[in-house]
């Protein structure tokens, strides 16, 4: 089937979205976006196992509350991609703004560049579903911010350390964040601690690293070792200790 | 234990000649105050929390229930509550947690309104012969009407953008499944069916046995975006954003783990056990920019068909809040005042923090009319309304309708015990305890509430009729059916309305 090719230059985004809403409905596989320029919400709620192809840089909210549909950005992204997305996956060859993957509970956000405050804040899994979010670059402050379940990997490619903003995991009760090498315990928020990484989580991540490096055509042999932290929730309960009863 | 145990709180005695043995109060009481000991029951009032279910199940009237039994030397300032919060935290260092709403004597602003009445020169109108419309529409209204016509035929040229179809101003207010119990969600989802109204999931996503009910509600969305998808937003008859909440504004909520059973983690999509903690900000939402982001967001996935609300705690400038939610695109804006209810609060915030209902609602429709944007929004207001008159001061005051919460559930049994957050509902109310959730018949349950709104139904159409309107339109923001007994004229001007005699 011929892809849908849409030059969306000065386009409003309810008719773009409607456009894609009733393409994926009607079958269509492959949808490219030409000439995107800040219209937000695109993906939004959209169901269905299309590709979606962006060339420019999308607005806020990309792929909220999508589930299925593949969306690979060739640009930068706007704040809060992959807000309470379901499914699917968004590919961002860019760097995206704050917020990004903000509860998000199913599929992959891939950041090849930077990301900024906030990033996976209030991830959550629930049995098969198990949200993945990998950056490439760094990001800043309170980097899975009450997370709740689900994977936040940071690469740190071109930094040197990886993360130098604080807050990591504040008030996290579920779910890990791994940062390539050491990561500076000052930098950690309330409630979380860093644990070894090791040869299982090595095993256990090498697929999630090769899947990132391949999109970006990165050579993964690099990020396949132990040098990372992982941090994990002191407790699921972080809050449990915190009252009495009147 | 320096510092000992503190007096009783209430005392429970049996009258033993009436007592026939049945030991429904031992079956009964989820607190555990009743136990059986050589077939004599015994009392450990200190258990107690005055829900009353023992005493409504005693067949012979028995029980006897007293409260404070003992007291302290008097103190104006330092009174029992005051000492005992400090014996508490001197003893635990943590803070008090408390349910249901504001638990202190502040005074009602309801009570010192009063209505006005019809008599010789513009007579009243009897309900009982005369149509009485109390068809509310909940959403954006146009600023102005244009037509077409069309070979003498008119059509409407202006687009309406979608309301909710209320039979009675009244709704029931967002509860979550979670908070409470299925058989009390579902009790209330069957009632707002019945009497052609609507209730709220609250923020714990929708459980199956509410489907049939979903044109009937109102799914939230909350900062933690618990049980959120497509699907649930799809489901919704209107979308809610929840900023705030009257018992607790500027804070969050928090389901304890223990409340999470299997049914409650598969409902908001989050493992078993596992605290739901819902922050007091949205993390994408930090102006009204990015509020107005969110409600788009919303349309966007759900087709621009569905009403989005945004709930906001009555504090001090809601009036402004309000007219930036106005702006924002949302099509109504709740306003949650401080003698809302909660399933559990910081009791220092129940108490302590927010704005009564009545001036909030005032200070929102004043604003919302000054700056000519009032048809941009519906108002609703909760927290604290108790009775009919409550909601008809509330919509002459300026709401469109209300929600009602703690008065819904007084209606499933509720006896306002205040010990909701600890999750042993001897009523079934709140609790995830399957056999106290058993206590609730769901279909008697929605008997009750529905009988509670069709008499309040009733009841504002006579006090309607006296007023002399037969549309709940014309009593929206007519304040001049309103007089002030006994306020000072500060709170007179804010609520505009004028004193008692004028
Ligand atoms: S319920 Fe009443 S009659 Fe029955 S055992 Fe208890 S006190 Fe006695
Ligand atoms: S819901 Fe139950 S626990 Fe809460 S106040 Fe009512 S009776 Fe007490």
């Amino acid at each position: 089937m011929e892809p849908l090719v849409i030059d969306v230059k000065g386009m409003h985004y309810t008719p773009l979205n409607k456009i894609i809403r009733e393409a994926v409905a009607s079958g269509i596989k492959e949808i490219v976006l030409n000439n995107v320029l800040g219209q937000r919400f695109i993906g939004n709620g959209v169901r269905g196992d299309a590709k979606i192809t962006i060339n420019g840089v999308p607005g806020g909210d990309l792929g909220m509350f999508m589930s299925g549909p593949e969306c690979e950005i060739f640009g930068n992204a706007e704040h809060a991609p992959g807000n309470t997305m379901d499914y699917g996956s968004l590919i961002i060859h860019g760097s995206a703004g704050d917020a990004v993957a903000h509860s998000m509970r199913g599929g992959k956000v891939f950041v090849k560049g930077n990301i900024g405050y906030r990033g996976g804040i209030h991830m959550k899994e629930y049995e098969g579903k198990r949200p993945i979010l990998v950056v490439g670059g760094t990001s800043h402050a309170f980097l899975g911010e009450y997370m709740a379940g689900g994977l936040i990997l940071v690469l740190g490619i071109g930094q040197e350390p990886t993360i130098q903003d604080r807050g990591i995991g504040s008030g996290i009760h579920g779910g890990e964040i791994v940062i390539r090498g050491d990561v500076n315990e000052k930098l950690l928020g309330v409630g979380a601690k860093k644990v070894e990484f090791n040869e299982d989580d090595l095993a256990r991540l090498t697929p999630v690293i090769k899947d990132f490096c391949e999109r970006f055509d990165i050579d993964s042999s690099q990020f396949l070792d132990t040098n990372y932290s992982r941090i994990i929730p002191a407790s699921s309960r972080p809050f449990a200790g915190k009252y009495t009863w009147e | 234990m320096s510092l000992g145990s503190v007096p009783l709180k209430y005392k429970i005695s049996i009258d033993r000649d009436q007592c026939m043995k049945c030991m429904r109060c031992v079956d009964n009481c989820s607190y555990g105050v009743y136990r059986i000991e050589d077939d004599k029951i015994l009392i450990d009032s200190r258990k107690c929390t005055a829900c009353h279910r023992c005493i409504s199940m005693c067949p012979r009237d028995a029980i006897n229930l007293q409260e404070k039994p003992v007291d302290y030397r008097s103190h104006p300032l330092w009174t029992a509550e005051a000492r005992e919060d400090v014996i508490n935290q001197a003893r635990t260092g943590k803070i008090i947690l408390a349910g249901m709403g504001n638990a202190r004597d502040y005074p009602i602003i309801f009570d010192r309104l009063v209505l006005d009445a019809c008599q010789v020169t513009n007579p009243s109108i009897d309900p009982l012969r005369e149509p009485m419309e109390l068809r509310t529409y909940i959403g954006k209204k146009p600023a102005k009407l244009e037509f077409t016509k069309n070979n003498g035929d008119v059509e409407l040229k202006t687009k309406l953008a979608p309301n909710l179809k209320l039979d009675t101003p009244i709704m029931i207010g967002h509860m979550s499944y979670g908070a409470i119990s299925l058989n009390a969600q579902l009790s209330l989802a069957k009632a707002v069916a019945k009497t052609g109204t609507f209730m709220g999931t609250g923020e714990g996503g929708m459980h199956e046995s509410i489907y049939p009910y979903q044109n009937h509600t109102i799914v939230q969305i909350a900062s933690g975006r618990f049980g959120v998808d497509i699907n649930y937003l799809e489901r919704g008859a209107a979308i809610e954003i929840k900023v705030g909440q009257g018992a607790k504004p500027g804070i969050g909520g928090h389901l304890p783990g223990e409340k999470v059973c299997s049914d409650v983690s598969c409902t908001r999509m989050i493992p078993l056990g596992s605290d739901a903690i819902s922050p007091a900000p949205h993390h994408d939402i930090y102006s009204i920019e990015d509020l107005a982001q969110l409600v788009r967001s919303l349309k966007e996935a759900t087709n621009w068909e569905k009403p989005v609300f945004v709930k906001i705690a009555a504090v001090h400038n809601v009036a402004a809040i309000a007219a930036g939610i106005a702006r924002s695109d949302a099509d109504a804006v709740v306003v949650d005042g401080f003698k809302g209810g909660t399933g559990a609060a910081p009791k220092v915030f129940r108490d302590n923090v927010g704005i009564p209902i009545e001036a909030a609602i005032a200070a929102v429709d004043e604003k919302l009319n000054e700056q000519g944007i009032r048809n941009k929004v519906s108002l609703i207001a909760s927290g604290g309304i108790r009775n009919s008159a409550d909601i008809t001061k509330s919509i002459a005051l300026g709401a469109d309708a209300v929600y009602i919460g703690t008065a819904s559930l007084i209606a499933l049994g509720c006896r306002v015990c205040g010990n909701c957050y600890r999750g042993l509902c001897p009523w079934g109310i709140a609790t995830q305890k399957q056999e106290l959730v058993d206590r609730i018949d769901p279909e008697i349950g929605s008997e009750n509430v529905a009988n509670l709104i069709n008499a309040w139904t009733l009841e504002i159409s006579e006090l309607m009729g006296a007023a002399g309107l037969n549309s709940i339109e014309s009593l929206r923001g007519n304040r001049e059916r309103l007089r002030g007994y006994m306020l000072d004229q500060g709170l007179l001007d804010v609520l505009k309305i004028e004193s008692v005699g004028a």
